[in-house]
C-alpha cells in the first residue's frame, strides 16, 4: 500500500459556525497551517470542542464552508478512507458487506476480505447484521472497512471512544499492528492524551476556544515501544507534563 | 428436570393460530346467537351467507367481480404509491417546497373521500380513468406525509460515510438511502392497501357496473343482506390472503437486521 506521494498540505484560514436562533456566529478554527508528511501517523489533540472534528471533516471534503485551501498535491483520485466516531456501518448490511460495499464491484481486494476479517478478530461475525454485535466488535468492522480500502490517506476521528479500557487498548494495539504492515498516511483525533502518545508520530495540540496550534511534537517511539505502557506513559509525560 | 417444568405448558399450549381460529368460533358463534335472537330476514345466519357465497362463486359472478375490484385496486395502489412517494420524498428533501406545499398537502388530506369521487366522476365521466384517479387522489396524501417522514429522517451520518467511501448515486441509493425509507415505505403501503380497497369499493359502488363495490349497490337496493355479507366475507378473505401471502413475508424480509 503506497504512502502519499506528497505532503498533504492543510491551511484553514478560519471556519465559523453561523448563527442558528438564539445562538451567535461562533468561530471555531483560526490560522490552522500544518503538513502531513506522507507515511507519519498524525494525532490532532485538544479539549473535547475544540473543533478537532470539524477539522477532519474539512479535509475529508465534507464541510467546504470555509476559509483556506487542502492541498493533496494534485491528486485528485487519492484512495482515502474515514473512521468515524460511531461506526456508521449499514445496519441492514452484514459486517462482510459493509466491508465489500466500499470496493467496486469485481475489484480484486474483494478476495482481501477474509484476511483482513481474520486480523480483527471478526472471521465468526461476517455475516452477523451490525445491531447483533458489541460496539467493540463494530468498531474492528470499520477498522476493516478502512483497511481493506488500501488508503493511501487514513482519517480517524476518535474511533475508540466510549469502549471499555482493555477493549480501546486492544484496538489500539491492533491499530498499530495495521500500520505497521501496511504503511499509511493517517491523521487521527483525539482528545485522549495517552492514546495520542501511543500512536502519533508526531501530535499537533490544539487550543481551545477558537483552535489553533499550540503545539508540535514529534514522538520518537518505536512500534515495539507503543504497545509498552511504561514506555508511553513516560513520553506522555515528557510531551504533555502530565500523565 | 427440565421436562417436568415445561411438560403442563406443553400440554396445555394452544398457539398463536389456535387461540385465533377459537376467536374466529367465538364471532361465528354470537353471529349465530344474535340471528337466532333477532330471527329477522335481514340478519341472515352463518350458514345462509356461505350458502350465498357458494352461488356465487358455482356462477362465477364473485370471482370475475373480486378481479375486477382486485384490478383497481391494484392499479390505483401503484399509482398512489409512486406518486405520493415522490411527493413525499421532494417534500422531505427541499424545504421550501415543503413550506410552501404543506399546506395543500393538509387541504387534501381532509378532503373527503366522497368529495373528490363525485368530482371525478362529473369531470371525467363515469369512466374507469375516473374510478382510479378518485382513489389515487385519496391515498396519495397519506403516501406523501409518511415518505415525508422518511426523507426528513434520511441520518447525515450514513450519507457522510457513502461519500467518504465514494459510493457514488446509485450505490447509495440501494445501499443507503432505500433501506432507511423502507420501513416507511412499507407503512404507507399497508395502511395504503387498507384504505384503497374501501374506496374502490365506494367509487364502484357509484360509477362502476362490476366489481364488488358495484355487486355491493345492487344486494343494498334490494336489502339483500346475505348478498352484501357474502360478498364482504369473500373480499376479506381475500385481503387477507394478500396481507400474509405477499405484504407480511416482504416485511419480515426488509427487518431481518434489526435487533
Amino acid at each position: 500500500m503506497a504512502a502519499l506521494a506528497h505532503p498533504l498540505r492543510v491551511r484553514v484560514d478560519s471556519k465559523v459556525f453561523p448563527a442558528v436562533g438564539e445562538r451567535d456566529a461562533t468561530s471555531v478554527l483560526k490560522n490552522i497551517s500544518f503538513d502531513v508528511e506522507p507515511g507519519s501517523f498524525v494525532v490532532l489533540t485538544g479539549p473535547s470542542g475544540c473543533g478537532k472534528s470539524t477539522l477532519l471533516n474539512i479535509i475529508a471534503g465534507l464541510d467546504e464552508d470555509y476559509q483556506g485551501s487542502i492541498d493533496f498535491g494534485g491528486n485528485k483520485s487519492l484512495r482515502f478512507a474515514f473512521v468515524f466516531q460511531n461506526p456508521r456501518l449499514l445496519p441492514w448490511r452484514t459486517v462482510y458487506e459493509n466491508i465489500a460495499l466500499v470496493l467496486p464491484k469485481n475489484d480484486p481486494r474483494i478476495a482481501n476480505i477474509p484476511e483482513v476479517l481474520e486480523r480483527v478478530g471478526l472471521t465468526a461475525a461476517a455475516n452477523a447484521y451490525p445491531e447483533m454485535i458489541s460496539l467493540g466488535m463494530q468498531r474492528r468492522a470499520a477498522l476493516a472497512r478502512a483497511f481493506i480500502l488500501e488508503p493511501e490517506f487514513l482519517l480517524m476521528d476518535e474511533p475508540f471512544v466510549s469502549l471499555d479500557d482493555p477493549t480501546a487498548q486492544d484496538l489500539r494495539a491492533l491499530l498499530v499492528e495495521l500500520w505497521s504492515s501496511r504503511p499509511t498516511t493517517v491523521l487521527f483525533v483525539t482528545h485522549d492524551r495517552a492514546e495520542s502518545v501511543m500512536l502519533g508520530t508526531r501530535i499537533l495540540r490544539l487550543s481551545a476556544g477558537s483552535a489553533n496550534i499550540i503545539e508540535d511534537v514529534k514522538v520518537p517511539l518505536s512500534v515495539a515501544d507503543r504497545t509498552d505502557r511504561d514506555k508511553v506513559h513516560a513520553e506522555q509525560k515528557r510531551i504533555f507534563g502530565d500523565g | 428436570m427440565s421436562q417436568a417444568v415445561k411438560a403442563p405448558s406443553e400440554r396445555f399450549k394452544i398457539g398463536r393460530v389456535g387461540w385465533s381460529l377459537i376467536s374466529l368460533a367465538a364471532l361465528v358463534l354470537i353471529w349465530q346467537v344474535a340471528t337466532l335472537i333477532a330471527d329477522s330476514r335481514y340478519l341472515p345466519g352463518p350458514a345462509a351467507v356461505v350458502h350465498v357465497m357458494i352461488r356465487e362463486a358455482e356462477t362465477g359472478a364473485l370471482w370475475s367481480n373480486i378481479a375486477a375490484t382486485l384490478i383497481r385496486v391494484a392499479i390505483s395502489f401503484v399509482v398512489a404509491m409512486f406518486i405520493g412517494s415522490a411527493i413525499g420524498l421532494a417534500l422531505g428533501r427541499y424545504q421550501k417546497a415543503d413550506i410552501f406545499f404543506d399546506s395543500w398537502l393538509i387541504f387534501f388530506l381532509n378532503l373527503p373521500a366522497l368529495v373528490i369521487i363525485v368530482l371525478c366522476y362529473i369531470w371525467f365521466g363515469l369512466t374507469e380513468l375516473a374510478a382510479i384517479t378518485a382513489v389515487a387522489v385519496n391515498k396519495i396524501p397519506n403516501v406523501a406525509v409518511t415518505m415525508r417522514e422518511g426523507a426528513r429522517s434520511l441520518s447525515k451520518d450514513l450519507n457522510e460515510m457513502a461519500f467518504v467511501y465514494r459510493f457514488g448515486k446509485w450505490k447509495t441509493l440501494r445501499h443507503v438511502t432505500v433501506p432507511q425509507l423502507a420501513p416507511f415505505f412499507a407503512a404507507a403501503a399497508r395502511s395504503g392497501l387498507a384504505l384503497v380497497w374501501k374506496i374502490v369499493l365506494v367509487v364502484e359502488a357509484f360509477g362502476r357496473s362490476e366489481g364488488v363495490g358495484h355487486q355491493l349497490n345492487i344486494a343494498f337496493q334490494l336489502f339483500d343482506v346475505s348478498m352484501i355479507l357474502a360478498y364482504a366475507l369473500a373480499f376479506i378473505i381475500v385481503v387477507q390472503i394478500i396481507e400474509m401471502a405477499i405484504l407480511q413475508p416482504l416485511l419480515a424480509r426488509a427487518s431481518k437486521w434489526r435487533r
